[in-house]
């Protein structure tokens, strides 16, 4: 019976094979591509229990075991960096997740044509902005010497700040400039999960006599609470994934101390100073955390919302 | 206003809050992009001194005529259109070879297909087994460093394939094989012309993404000669790498050559970021688009 089913099913394939050939040529490119560049690398993982030894290649290099995860749990890094990190994207995520949201329902209420287009428009400017121009920017405006911001400082009777290298602003500058880039894009998707809904509800709403502050808390919010909580769930999922570009090009010896954060701690040690194991081991380390909260967040979001990723 | 009247008393004050606060945001959307277009066309004194506000004082475009003679930034520039233009080819052609088996339910791989792509959303070797591997195939240095380890997004990928299944119906392709046609003549002949808005779609957020890259940019190549644009940005505007004639020799002081330098960086912002800005508002729609397609779960 079963060797029958298998039969009948490879007979199938084949024939969809037959039937489809072009559809599974034009796929092999890609799925070439993907197993050299996504799948082969995940074999290089290993080295995180090994010592690299360049001539002996990714295979032939001995084995160590824990000792790269020992040296990174005991450096004097080790706290910093996770540290950094954590502060860095839950800063991100406290403030860039309901400011767009926000934005969204804002922009909703905007009844003056003209006005919410121009609003959008230039909101969504600063997106294609590139991260170099972006960093470049906040460096110019907020420079101690030259900057516009430290001359309305001064202007104002204040002292000049030296923004660029006080660790403790580090965090600040950081979210709040993302903030500003990303506000305008990030609230499209809410603006089109609000656009879908049905203006019955509103009218009932107002029957009900109720304000538009009310209409916004019974209508919008329950229509884009899915929206915002599969956002939500991603976003958790890679709180440990901090971009590296950002936080590279904003780093100074000065403010080593609040900028370090794992993606730029691996690209030091690793790139620069050619220690492949051991921040292969740093990049599983955090590999590991990300899958583990992104399960975690899922497994919650479903129980309290019934939304969830799968 | 006759309308305006019937609201209530906290509807009023709610549009009067909202109102004001969403203006409050427009300034602060625009003036950073507004200074950095009037400083760069200031003189470099009155920027120095703060009486560049809102206006521009002393209009000079020596700035740009300096920039003009940058070498570097030309460089930089030739070999960003360049990137950014095959690198976009690139990966359109990865993506919708992929995307269109994906989207027809009579291909029987497809769940298999994605399983294997969306894998890779969520695992992936990390930078430095990349890095190794790019080095062991010899690409290091190469324009193919730039083009092949990034060239498809599983997320693009899946837009284009929501778009493909949502916009091309089924029945196209039973009533187009019932007269006979081909997966290909189909694909060639109906599906790529019904695709214009998607190939839009994605030739735009693959060249933005291309223009501004900047990180395998910095892993991969170490050949002056082949940098892009972004890694010269870096040097002039974040270290300060500027030559002295760029400057300007002929500047008498120290202090004046800094303030040379700052209406430069200015000019330097503007120039690299004009194909993006110039481009923008014809293309905002279809950005908004794709997020639109994006959205659609299924």
């Amino acid at each position: 019976m079963k060797m029958k089913d298998k039969n009948s099913s490879l007979t199938d394939w084949k024939k969809n094979i037959k039937k489809n050939y072009e559809l599974y040529l034009l796929s092999i490119p890609t799925i070439i591509l993907v197993l050299i560049f996504a799948y082969f690398p995940m074999y290089g993982i290993q080295l995180a229990f090994k010592d690299f030894v360049a001539i002996d290649g990714i295979t032939g290099s001995p084995w160590v075991g824990f000792e790269h995860f020992e040296r990174l749990f005991r450096g004097y890094n080790f706290v910093r960096i996770i540290k950094n990190t954590l502060t860095l994207s839950i800063y991100t995520l406290a403030v860039g997740f309901p400011l767009p949201l926000i934005f969204a329902i804002m922009l909703n209420e905007v009844k003056l044509h003209r006005f919410k287009k121009t609003l959008q428009m230039v909101s969504y400017a600063p997106n294609f902005i590139s991260t170099v121009v972006l960093v470049s920017m906040i460096t110019i405006f907020f420079n101690p010497n030259n900057g516009i911001i430290n001359k309305l400082i001064v202007m104002c009777g204040g002292e000049e700040i030296s923004f660029m290298t006080e660790p403790k602003l580090f965090k600040h500058l950081y979210v709040w400039s993302g903030v500003w880039q990303t506000l305008g894009w990030n609230a499209i998707i809410y603006m089109s999960a609000l656009s879908g809904v049905d203006p019955q509800l509103y009218e009932a709403a107002v029957m009900d006599g109720a304000n538009k502050l009310q209409k916004i808390w019974v209508v919008d919010i329950p229509c884009i609470l899915p929206t915002a909580v599969i956002l939500l769930i991603l976003n958790c999922g890679s709180i440990m994934n901090v971009g590296f570009d950002k936080a590279f090009l904003m780093q100074n010896d000065l403010n080593r101390e609040a900028s370090d954060i794992i993606s730029t701690y691996v690209y030091r040690v690793g790139i620069q100073g050619a220690e492949y194991s051991f921040s292969t081991a740093v990049s599983l380390f955090n590999s590991v955390i990300n899958f583990i909260l992104l399960i975690t967040v899922n497994t919650v979001a479903k129980k309290v919302t019934d939304n969830g990723l799968w | 206003m006759k309308r305006f009247f019937k609201q209530s008393k906290a509807d009023i004050a709610f549009d009067i809050v909202n109102y004001s606060i969403l203006a409050v945001l427009l300034v602060i959307f625009v003036i950073p992009l507004w200074f950095v277009l009037i400083a760069s066309i200031s003189s470099p004194e009155a920027l120095y001194q703060g009486k560049v506000l809102l206006l521009p004082k002393g209009i000079t475009f020596s700035g740009y005529a300096r920039i003009l003679q940058q070498e570097e930034i030309w460089l930089g520039y030739r070999n960003s259109v360049f990137y950014t233009i095959a690198g976009t080819l690139i990966s359109l052609f990865f993506t919708f070879s992929a995307a269109y088996p994906l989207s027809r339910k009579d291909f029987k791989a497809r769940n298999i297909i994605m399983g294997f792509y969306l894998v890779t959303m969520f695992f992936n070797g990390g930078i430095i087994a990349t890095y190794l591997l790019v080095k062991s195939l010899g690409m290091l240095d190469t324009v193919w460093a730039l083009f092949l380890p990034t060239a498809v997004s599983v997320y693009n990928i899946i837009v284009t394939r929501t778009f493909f299944q949502n916009s091309i119906p089924h029945d196209l392709f039973e009533a187009a094989s019932l007269d006979g046609a081909t997966n290909m003549t189909y694909i060639t002949k109906v599906v790529l012309p019904l695709s214009k808005p998607i190939i839009a779609v994605m030739a735009l957020f693959y060249g933005v993404g291309k223009w501004n890259e900047f990180f395998n940019a910095l892993l991969y190549i170490q050949d002056r000669a082949k940098m892009p644009l972004q890694i010269f940005l870096r040097e002039f505007l974040l270290q300060s790498q500027m030559s002295a004639d760029m400057v300007g020799v002929d500047a008498r002081w120290a202090a004046e050559q800094q303030q040379t330098a700052e209406v430069i960086k200015y000019g330097i912002i503007v120039v690299a970021s004009l194909p993006v800005l110039i481009m923008y508002p014809f293309v905002q729609k279809h950005f908004v688009k794709g997020i639109m397609i994006g959205s659609v779960k299924g």
